[in-house]
């Protein structure tokens, strides 16, 4: 549970910053994408039900901030959760190299998704504009922060469990 | 207890594929709703103007702060590197001047939204601060601190500097969400001032990074249409009012179909440094 509420405050934390002070900041007009990046961290550290619900609220709250359609970033980024959290069983946490390459696809995949929706069924072609003009760049962004923010959230999360590891034994023999 | 009284007490918990599934459906019914009524705007606007809005008002305050600053600490430096000699007398002269400067900054400011106060006199405005925007890098609304408490109504038009910036489409109690003319998937009917053609002007993301907007089904048989003609809204648009500023003419070419002429023209603001807006409480359905 304690690994769950923390998930939540960073996640409203970087929706606020990914909001305000990131647009703020930005590299060549290109905002990268935090609320990504966690929702992928996340669903890659504590599996694919967490991840899977922890993205169909924050989408909605994307929605209902920014999306012209309730749901659909919703949508979006619970499938990233959910197939993020679906490598849990497969990959160590411990390498960053693989969760890396993970959320690097997660944001590829995302801006793609978002090309076709709202640009590729509007009869914008010009595929290799956006690619090289949005795509790209973010990305690129998006993993320099990944790499400070990966190793973050997985200090903490190791933290925990090394506390609780300590105050499991005490508590689960009173129980008992 | 024993055991096997624990294990009866254990709840059934649905697998996450099905979970998944159900949240897909709810997510694709809410689009539907979504996309042909309005019903969810009210409570879910309430809702999140009440529990997130305050927080990216202060954190957008951060934001300029910590930005004015590194921009004082840079002015700073570079004026001493080029008088060291003079350092004390230039540390005083920097403080002043820097304090000037942000006066004078803070005056230009001002005088401009007077005068634009002043070209568009009949309406009533009320001055709004930008705190949030779109956290991707597709679109470009915006989030502003005036809501429907401050007398906010869909479709309000929103200026800035010294033209159009867009309209209010979505309010909350204290926040309005506002769509730019910019944006891609918004089309603004407009015309040419001096000679009263109307065109429809459509925001661009391929254009947009030149800071520029297109626009498009001119009709100009006569080639009076050239470049630098001032573009204002049209008096048939339904949302905006008419005769506000969009921008200047910077290129025209005729359609292949031979009838209609579609180019480019330079928004009338800068909507990359946008920080105070002002909206225009009338709506165009009430003023006649």
């Amino acid at each position: 549970m304690k690994k769950e509420f923390i998930s939540i405050i960073l996640l409203i934390l970087c929706f606020l910053l990914q909001s305000t002070l990131l647009s703020r900041f930005t590299m060549g007009g290109i905002v990268p994408n935090l609320m990504i990046v966690m929702i992928a961290t996340i669903g890659f550290l504590l599996g694919n039900r967490t991840g899977m619900w922890f993205g169909f609220v924050f989408g909605l709250i994307t929605d209902i901030f920014f999306g012209q359609i309730i749901g659909l970033y919703a949508c979006i980024y619970m499938f990233m959760g959910y197939l993020n959290g679906a490598f849990e069983k497969i990959l160590f946490p411990h390498d960053i190299k693989l969760p890396l390459l993970l959320i690097v696809c997660t944001d590829f995949v995302y801006s793609n998704i978002c090309y076709i929706l709202f640009f590729l069924l509007k009869g914008r072609f010009d595929y290799l504009y956006y690619l090289r003009g949005i795509i790209l760049p973010e990305l690129i962004y998006t993993t320099v922060l990944a790499c400070i923010i990966y190793p973050f959230v997985h200090f903490i999360f190791e933290k925990i469990d090394i506390f609780d590891a300590k105050h499991m034994g005490e508590t689960y023999i009173e129980e008992q | 207890m024993s055991p096997i009284v624990k294990k009866k007490r254990e709840h059934y918990v649905l697998p996450t594929k099905y979970w998944l599934l159900i949240l897909t459906l709810l997510c694709v019914v809410t689009m539907v709703i979504s996309f042909s009524t309005d019903i969810f705007a009210k409570p879910l606007n309430t809702i999140s103007g009440y529990v997130v809005v305050p927080f990216q008002k202060g954190l957008t305050g951060v934001g300029s702060y910590i930005l004015n600053r590194t921009e004082n600490f840079k002015n700073l430096q570079f004026v001493m590197e080029e008088n060291e000699e003079l350092k004390k007398q230039i540390e005083e002269l920097t403080k002043e001047n820097i304090e000037l400067g942000q006066d004078k900054y803070e005056l230009t400011k001002l005088r401009e939204l007077y005068e634009l106060d002043k070209e568009y006199e009949e309406y009533t405005k009320i001055g709004a601060r930008i705190i949030a925007r779109d956290t991707g890098n597709w679109y470009s609304n915006f989030i502003i601190d005036k809501g429907s408490e401050d007398g906010v109504q869909v479709d309000c038009n929103i200026i800035a500097g010294n033209g159009l910036v867009g309209r209010v489409v979505s309010v909350g109690p204290n926040y309005a969400k506002v769509t730019s003319i910019i944006s891609d998937n918004v089309n603004t009917s407009a015309m040419v001032l001096a000679t009263g053609d109307i065109l429809l002007v459509t925001g661009d993301l391929e254009m947009m990074s030149k800071n520029l907007i297109t626009f498009s089904r001119l009709y100009d048989d006569n080639d009076r249409v050239s470049i630098g003609d001032k573009i204002v809204t049209s008096n048939i648009s339904d949302k905006y009012l008419p005769g506000l500023l969009v921008g200047y003419v910077s290129n025209v070419s005729t359609d292949s179909n031979n009838l209609t002429k579609s180019g480019t023209l330079i928004p009338a603001v800068d909507f990359k440094h946008l920080e105070e807006v002002l909206v225009i409480m009338e709506l165009k359905e009430n003023i006649e």
